[in-house]
């Protein structure tokens, strides 16, 4: 029972940080683009509770930011002015997930201090705002590549399991081809037999064609598998005997018994998905500027300096962490759950 | 010997598969090496036209592929046009290289992940087994890429290893112990990043396998006999459990190129990762193939070594 309800909760963080990621423009202070070119590489903003003179404020605030004497290039708090934080502020204008023209934001802070919740990059624009906006990409990304190399693993894997001889042969055979090319490799081989230089709107869609068409052998084989004693079970045969047709019994007898498989599977592919996509946007062969990915995010990482000075930099990967731990956690439960049922 | 002579040419023609796929999938890409010169305007369209016709690029893609192939055949892999030199050469050194690099990483992830694996099984469900799980799902659950960046960290803020390269400047004058020494310690960063990044999988593995030989009938009745337990682990259920561990050997070559391939990227190890993404960005075609082959040959050859070794070990195999 405590399993079942650790399980629940790590449903609900997962989804809540979905909704934080689909509704990133009303969560995000800024818009992605927004640049302060006076202050690059902001350290994360304190939010305060307690001021200089000791004093408690029901509302947080922050402070202003300036030049840190002694290192140059840094920034840090100003312990003067405080601004406090106001929430459902009117800001940017955005598309509220995708659709409704809004600008109201969760918050924002009224004055010129700029509020950073995981520092700027160098051009001053908030990694907050970047990383909630580049997971729309990145996210959405892995989502729709997952769900692509499922269904057609599931397609695939029904059919040359159920009816066997030489579609399943060449099926497999074919299969085979995908998993003879280390991953990563063949990930950037078909890349790159696509143009480099295009428009986001078609990177994005390219990106999750290539990830998800590349990635079908594996869940194809699995499902393949449970097809195959799945077709033998007795009240498959009995259908059969019925004199039901294939798709009848396909889709009836056979097919729900592999779903437990196909979901696991997609669940477990998420977040190598997502990895994936952010490994050819850092790579710079992916999502570009000044679209925001977190490959993108990451990429300035590729400078030492940026690497050694400015530690928040490192932040939109370390989130990645306990968000692929959930995935992993769901996917554990779903294998635990939806067991596909021993002949 | 039916099965050695099978596997072999199961291997050859998935190969050939391989690289007529990787062929015609980058050859029919739009767009080629020449697009950039096109757009400048100081070299005419007919020297572009008679490079290509050069390089063969005019050609419908049967007759290109066979070019390709009897290319490599005589040892060259193509041309590459960035460089209008042979492939080959340009790929000897980086994939000795990549091969340096997965090979020790390999060697260092499974002796680690060995004892680690077997220990966790033999205490199953006690403390050191529950924090082995743990640690082993948390590092599966970090970015590959992060662990590599925060190794980078590691090496420009402390300075204890090199941030880069295989060979410090200088190493010329070195002998070979000293160059040795050199290499080794260009390659330590990059390779304990890669060996603890595949690690995580081949213990959970190991100790899955090492549990399932561990809770057989065939070794509940040695422990009746009263072996003693080291014996009863190393000498009984290890050679049971090693089946799957084998094949998990020639699928982990997989894994441990594609890590490899980010790693020399990020730590700036000379291997074919970091070419890769070079001759993409640039359109070097024929570099691209030459690498993707490279990469799948290593594999295969990965794959066809683990059967071998599952020949050798297992004698069910053998009488089949």
């Amino acid at each position: 029972m405590t399993k079942r309800r650790k399980y629940r909760g790590v449903l609900i963080l997962l989804a809540a940080f979905h909704c934080l990621i689909l509704f990133a423009g009303f969560f995000a202070p800024y818009d992605f683009a927004t640049q302060n070119r006076d202050v690059p590489f902001a350290p994360p903003t304190g939010l305060h509770f307690v001021d200089a003179q000791g004093n408690f404020h029901a509302r947080p605030f922050i402070y202003g930011l300036k030049s840190n004497p002694g290192h140059p290039m840094t920034l840090v708090a100003e312990q003067g002015e405080k601004y406090p934080l106001r929430f459902f502020v009117q800001g940017s204008r955005y598309k509220l997930a995708g659709l409704f023209n809004v600008n109201l934001h969760f918050f924002g802070v009224e004055g010129p201090a700029p509020v950073f919740l995981m520092g700027s990059d160098g051009y001053g624009r908030d990694q907050f705002s970047r990383f909630l906006y580049g997971g729309q990409i990145s996210l959405l990304a892995g989502l729709l590549a997952a769900f692509l190399s499922v269904s057609l693993g599931i397609v695939l894997g029904a059919v040359s399991g159920f009816y066997g001889g030489w579609i399943d042969a060449a099926l497999m055979r074919g299969g085979e081809l995908f998993l003879a090319l280390p991953w990563l490799y063949l990930l950037f081989a078909v890349r790159a037999s696509m143009p480099l230089h295009i428009a986001a709107g078609q990177v994005f869609l390219l990106l999750i064609a290539v990830i998800g068409l590349i990635g079908w052998a594996r869940p194809a084989r699995l499902i393949r598998g449970v097809v195959l004693s799945a077709k033998e079970r007795n009240f498959v045969l009995a259908a059969k005997g019925f004199g039901a047709s294939d798709g009848y019994v396909l889709c009836r007898h056979v097919m729900p018994q592999t779903y437990g498989v196909a979901l696991t599977q997609m669940t477990l592919l998420i977040p190598q998905y997502v990895l994936a996509e952010v490994t050819l946007s850092f790579l710079g062969v992916g999502v570009g500027e000044p679209m925001p990915s977190w490959g993108t995010l990451l990429a300035a990482l590729q400078q030492y300096y940026v690497l050694s000075s400015y530690w928040w930099m490192f932040l939109p990967a370390l989130i990645l962490v306990p968000l692929f731990l959930a995935y992993y956690a769901v996917a554990d439960a779903f294998q635990e759950r939806l067991k596909p049922a021993t002949l | 010997m039916r099965y050695i002579t099978q596997r072999f040419f199961h291997a050859v023609l998935l190969l050939i598969a391989v690289s007529f796929f990787s062929f015609a999938l980058l050859q029919l890409a739009p767009g080629d090496f020449f697009d950039a010169m096109r757009l400048n305007p100081q070299i005419s369209r007919q020297t572009i036209g008679t490079l290509r016709s050069e390089y063969g690029l005019d050609k419908p893609l049967p007759i290109r592929y066979e070019r390709w192939l009897r290319s490599v055949l005589k040892g060259e892999l193509g041309l590459s046009l960035a460089s209008n030199s042979p492939v080959a050469p340009l790929l000897r050194e980086r994939a000795r290289n990549t091969l340096l690099l997965s090979g020790a990483a390999t060697v260092l992830a499974w002796l680690l992940a060995l004892p680690i694996g077997i220990w966790a099984a033999v205490k199953r469900g006690g403390w050191a087994d529950r924090a082995c799980g743990l640690a082993t799902s948390t590092i599966l659950a970090v970015p590959d890429l992060l662990l590599f960046l925060a190794l980078l960290l590691l090496a420009v803020r402390t300075g204890w290893f090199p941030t880069g390269g295989m060979a410090s400047a200088g190493v010329d004058d070195l002998d070979r112990w000293g160059r040795l020494k050199d290499v080794a310690f260009h390659l330590a960063l990059p390779a304990m990043g890669l060996a603890l990044a595949t690690m995580p999988a081949l213990i959970r593995h190991i100790r899955s396998s090492m549990i399932e030989a561990l809770e057989s009938p065939f070794l509940r009745a040695a422990r009746g006999h009263g072996i003693p337990r080291t014996r009863l682990v190393l000498r009984y259920a290890f050679p049971a459990a090693s089946n799957p561990l084998i094949s998990l050997f020639g699928f982990s070559v997989a894994t441990m190129l594609s890590a490899s391939a980010l790693a020399e990227i990020v730590l700036s190890w000379p291997g074919l990762g970091p070419l890769l993404v070079e001759s993409i960005l640039s359109r070097d075609v024929f570099v691209v193939v030459g690498i993707v082959m490279l990469s799948s040959v290593f594999l295969v050859a990965g794959n066809l070594i683990a059967d071998l070794l599952l020949f050798a070990s297992d004698p069910r195999i053998r009488t089949e």
